[in-house]
C-alpha cells in the first residue's frame, strides 16, 4: 500500500536532553519512523512519554542523541537552517507576542524564509499568502488584528504561516489543545485537507484520542522505556496495543467504542445474530453503558433474530424472548444485580 | 491590499523640525528665528553673543537631543521585543547601571566631569566617556554570556535588573568615599543633560549613534520574526544567537553612548516604544523602528524644551521632565493592557 518513500525518516533514533557534563539523559531509544506524506500522522502518548522531545527533536530545536535522522532522503544533519526552513514548518503551542499585527503580515512572516534582507514581499510572495489565508480558511481575517482572533482562528493563522512557507512537512505540537469542540474538528478537518490536497505530510501530537482515531491516517503511540507503535488507528485499536498503552492503573481502553473508561468489572454482552440488528442492539448496549461482545457461554448473550424478535440468554440458561431494543435494555438493567453484568462506567 | 498608515512619520517629522527650531529659538535668552536661520547658515549678523550661543551651546544641544531621544527610544523597542515584555527597557538589562559605574568611578574617584564645559580638561571627558562605555560593555558581555546559558529571557531580564542593582550599590560606595563636592558634581551629571556634548565632541556622538540607529535598521526582519517567539524565528530560518548578540550589541552601544554624554535619562527608552505603537496601531517593526525612532527624538526635543523654566534663567533638570511625560504612558499602557494587546 505505501509505496511512497518516507518525508522523515529515523534510524535508531535516540532522542533525550544533553546535560552539563557531557551526560546525556534519554527519553527514547531506538526510534525507527517513517512519516508519509498525504497523511495527517497523530503521535500520542501520556505526558511525560516524550511526545514533545520528540517533536522537538525532528523540528531541528535539539539534537539527536544517537542515530539519524532523514528529510525527503538526506541526513537531517546535511540541512542549513535556511534549507530546514523551507523543509519542516512548525506549529508551536509557544506563547506569541504577535497581537500587534495583522494576520496577515503574520502571515507573510512564514515567507521570510524566501524574501530579502528587509523581508520585503513580491508579488509572488503575495500570492502564496493569499492563498494560504484561503487554504488556512482565515482571508477572512486577513486584515484583522492577531489579538483580536478566537484560539481556533489563531491556530488557523499559524498553520496559514506554516503553509506560506510552502514546506512539504508541517509539525504541529498539540494543535488542537486549547480549542472548543468545533475548533477542534475544524481544525483537524483542515490539516486532513491540506494532506490529501497539498500532499503535505502533517505530524501533530495530541491528548485526543477521539480526534485522533477519527480523523488521523496513521498514529504513532509513544511511552516511555518502549518500541513505538504505528500504524492506522483501527489495527492499532484491534491488536491491543491502544489497551496496552492507554490501559493503566483504573483506566481502560474500550475498543469497542474508542474510548478511555474507568475500570469497573465488566463482563462483556455476547451479541450474535443478523448483521444489522447487532450492530444497533450493540450500539444501545454501549449508550447505556454495556460491553458489547462476540456471544459465549457462560456470560449474557443477545442473539438478535429480528428487529422484533431478541432472545436474552442469561448464564444459568434462562432465555427470556423480548420484542424490541428497549426491551432488551429494560430486561438486561432488571437482570443487571442477579447476574454480574454491570455498567461500564456512568458515561 | 495592506492599508498602509503614512501619518505618523510624517506628522513626527514636522513636530521635529518645529521642536528643533523651537529649541533654537527659545531659551534663557531669546532669539529671533530669523537670526538663528542666519547664523546657522553662517551669516555674520553683528551679534557674536547670539552667535555664540546658538554654535556653541544650543545647535549641540537639540542635535544632541535628537540623536539620544531616538537611541534611547530605539534601545526600548529593541529590547521589548527580544524580551517580550513592555516593561522592559535599557536601563532594566543593567547596560546603563554599568555605565553609570564606569561614569562614577572616573567622576568620584578621578573628579572628571562632564556638566561643567569651561572648567576640566578635554581629558576628563574622554576618561568619562571611556569609562561608560567600559562600564556598559562590561554589564554587557556579562549579559551576552548569561544569555547564552539562560534561554529563558524572562530570567535574563530578572538577572539583568539584579546586575543593576548590583552597580548601583557599587556607586552608593564611591558614593561614600567620595568628596562632597565630587558627589555634587555626580549627582549632577545624573539629573540628566542633553547639554553635554560640545560642537568638537558632537561628531564622535554622530558616529556612534549611527551607527546604532543603522544595525537597529538592519535587523528589522528579525524582529519580527521574534514576535512569534525564539522557536518560531529559528524556524524561518533567523539565526537566533546571532539576533539576539546584534540587538544586545546594537543596545548597548546605544546606551552607552547616550548616558555617557547626557547622563542616566529615565523612561524615554521605556516609554517612546509605547507611544509609537499607540500612534501607529501597530507592532510590525517595518514601520515601528522608524517611528520609534522620530518619536524618541520629538520627545526628547519636547523635554528639552520644557526643561526651560519660562521667563526665568532656571533649567529643569532633564530627569524632572521626562518622568512627567513618561509616566502617563506607562500608566495608560498597564490599565489598557486588555485594549492593547501588542504583547498577546
Amino acid at each position: 500500500m505505501r509505496t511512497q518513500e518516507p518525508v522523515i525518516e529515523t534510524n535508531h533514533l535516540g532522542i533525550g536532553y544533553l546535560l552539563k557534563g557531557g551526560r546525556r539523559k534519554i527519553i527514547h531509544e531506538d526510534l525507527n519512523l517513517r512519516l508519509q506524506p498525504g497523511e495527517v500522522t497523530c503521535l500520542l502518548g501520556l505526558n511525560g512519554a516524550g511526545k514533545s522531545t520528540l517533536l522537538r527533536t525532528l523540528c531541528g530545536f535539539q539534537p539527536p542523541l544517537s542515530g539519524e535522522i532523514r528529510l525527503m532522503g538526506k541526513p537531517l544533519a546535511s540541512y542549513s537552517q535556511s534549507n530546514f526552513s523551507l523543509t519542516v514548518g512548525v506549529v508551536l503551542t509557544e506563547k506569541t507576542n504577535a497581537g500587534g499585527i495583522t494576520v496577515y503580515e503574520l502571515v507573510s512572516l512564514g515567507r521570510h524564509p524566501y524574501t530579502g534582507f528587509f523581508g520585503q514581499l513580491k508579488k509572488h510572495d503575495r500570492e502564496i499568502i493569499g492563498q494560504s489565508l484561503e487554504a488556512a480558511g482565515i482571508a477572512h481575517k486577513a486584515q484583522n488584528y492577531v489579538s483580536e482572533l478566537s484560539d481556533g482562528e489563531r491556530q488557523k493563522a499559524m498553520i496559514a504561516k506554516a503553509l506560506a512557507q510552502q514546506c512539504p512537512i508541517i509539525l504541529l505540537d498539540e494543535p488542537t489543545a486549547f480549542l472548543d469542540v468545533t475548533s477542534r474538528i475544524e481544525t483537524m478537518v483542515l490539516l486532513h485537507r491540506l494532506a490529501t490536497e497539498q500532499h503535505k505530510a502533517i505530524l501533530l501530537s495530541t491528548h485526543d484520542l477521539d480526534l485522533a482515531i477519527q480523523m488521523g491516517d496513521c498514529l504513532w503511540l509513544q511511552e516511555k522505556g518502549r518500541p513505538m507503535a504505528c500504524g492506522t488507528p483501527e489495527d492499532l485499536i484491534l491488536s491491543g496495543a491502544f489497551e496496552s498503552f492507554f490501559g493503566k492503573e483504573g483506566i481502560v481502553f474500550d475498543p469497542s467504542t474508542g474510548k478511555l473508561n474507568t475500570k469497573a468489572p465488566v463482563d462483556p454482552i455476547g451479541v450474535e445474530g443478523d448483521f444489522l440488528v447487532s450492530y444497533w442492539v450493540g450500539n444501545a448496549l454501549i449508550r447505556n453503558g454495556f460491553r458489547p461482545a462476540p456471544a459465549k457461554e457462560g456470560q449474557v448473550n443477545v442473539n438478535c433474530l429480528s428487529p422484533s424478535d431478541l432472545l436474552l440468554t442469561l448464564p444459568d440458561g434462562k432465555v427470556r424472548k423480548l420484542d424490541g431494543v428497549a426491551a432488551l435494555i429494560e430486561a438486561v438493567r432488571e437482570e443487571e444485580f442477579s447476574t454480574k453484568v454491570s455498567p461500564l462506567s456512568a458515561q | 491590499m495592506q492599508k498602509r498608515i503614512t501619518w505618523p512619520p510624517i506628522l513626527l517629522t514636522i513636530l521635529i523640525v518645529l521642536l528643533f527650531l523651537g529649541g533654537l529659538v527659545y531659551g534663557a535668552v531669546s532669539i529671533p528665528l530669523e537670526s538663528v536661520i542666519d547664523i546657522l547658515l553662517g551669516k555674520d549678523i553683528g551679534r557674536p553673543a547670539w552667535q555664540s550661543i546658538i554654535l556653541q551651546s544650543r545647535f549641540p544641544q537639540v542635535v544632541t537631543a535628537l540623536l539620544a531621544g531616538a537611541s534611547l527610544a530605539t534601545s526600548g523597542l529593541l529590547l521589548q521585543t527580544l524580551f517580550r515584555n513592555p516593561l522592559a527597557g535599557p536601563s532594566i538589562l543593567g547596560i546603563s547601571d554599568g555605565a553609570n559605574l564606569g561614569v562614577a568611578a572616573i567622576m568620584l574617584y578621578f573628579g572628571g566631569t562632564l556638566g561643567m564645559v569651561t572648567e576640566l580638561p578635554i581629558s576628563g571627558y574622554l576618561a568619562v566617556i571611556i569609562a561608560a562605555f567600559a562600564g556598559a560593555a562590561c554589564i554587557l558581555g556579562l549579559i551576552i554570556w548569561f544569555s547564552a546559558k539562560v534561554k529563558n529571557n524572562v530570567m535574563l531580564l530578572i538577572i539583568g535588573i539584579m546586575i543593576g542593582y548590583l552597580a548601583s550599590s557599587l556607586i552608593s560606595v564611591l558614593n561614600y568615599y567620595a568628596s562632597t563636592d565630587k558627589v555634587h558634581a555626580f549627582v549632577m551629571w545624573g539629573l540628566g543633560n542633553f547639554s553635554g556634548v560640545s560642537l568638537m565632541q558632537l561628531p564622535y556622538f554622530l558616529l556612534f549613534t549611527f551607527v546604532g540607529l543603522l544595525l537597529a535598521i538592519l535587523l528589522i526582519k528579525p524582529l519580527n520574526a521574534l514576535l512569534l517567539g525564539e522557536m518560531y524565528a529559528a524556524n524561518l530560518g533567523i539565526k537566533i544567537k546571532r539576533t539576539r548578540i546584534g540587538i544586545l550589541f546594537c543596545t548597548g552601544l546605544l546606551t552607552a553612548t547616550t548616558t555617557a554624554f547626557c547622563g542616566p535619562i529615565s523612561f524615554i527608552g521605556l516609554a517612546v516604544p509605547h507611544i509609537a505603537r499607540l500612534m501607529l496601531g501597530s507592532s510590525n517593526h517595518k514601520m515601528l523602528v522608524p517611528v520609534t525612532m522620530l518619536a524618541g527624538s520629538c520627545i526628547a526635543l519636547l523635554c528639552n524644551i520644557l526643561m526651560v523654566m519660562p521667563g526665568t534663567n532656571n533649567i529643569l533638570p532633564l530627569n524632572a521632565v521626562t518622568p512627567m511625560l513618561g509616566a502617563p504612558v506607562i500608566i495608560y499602557v498597564i490599565v489598557n493592557r486588555k485594549n492593547i494587546q501588542y504583547f498577546d
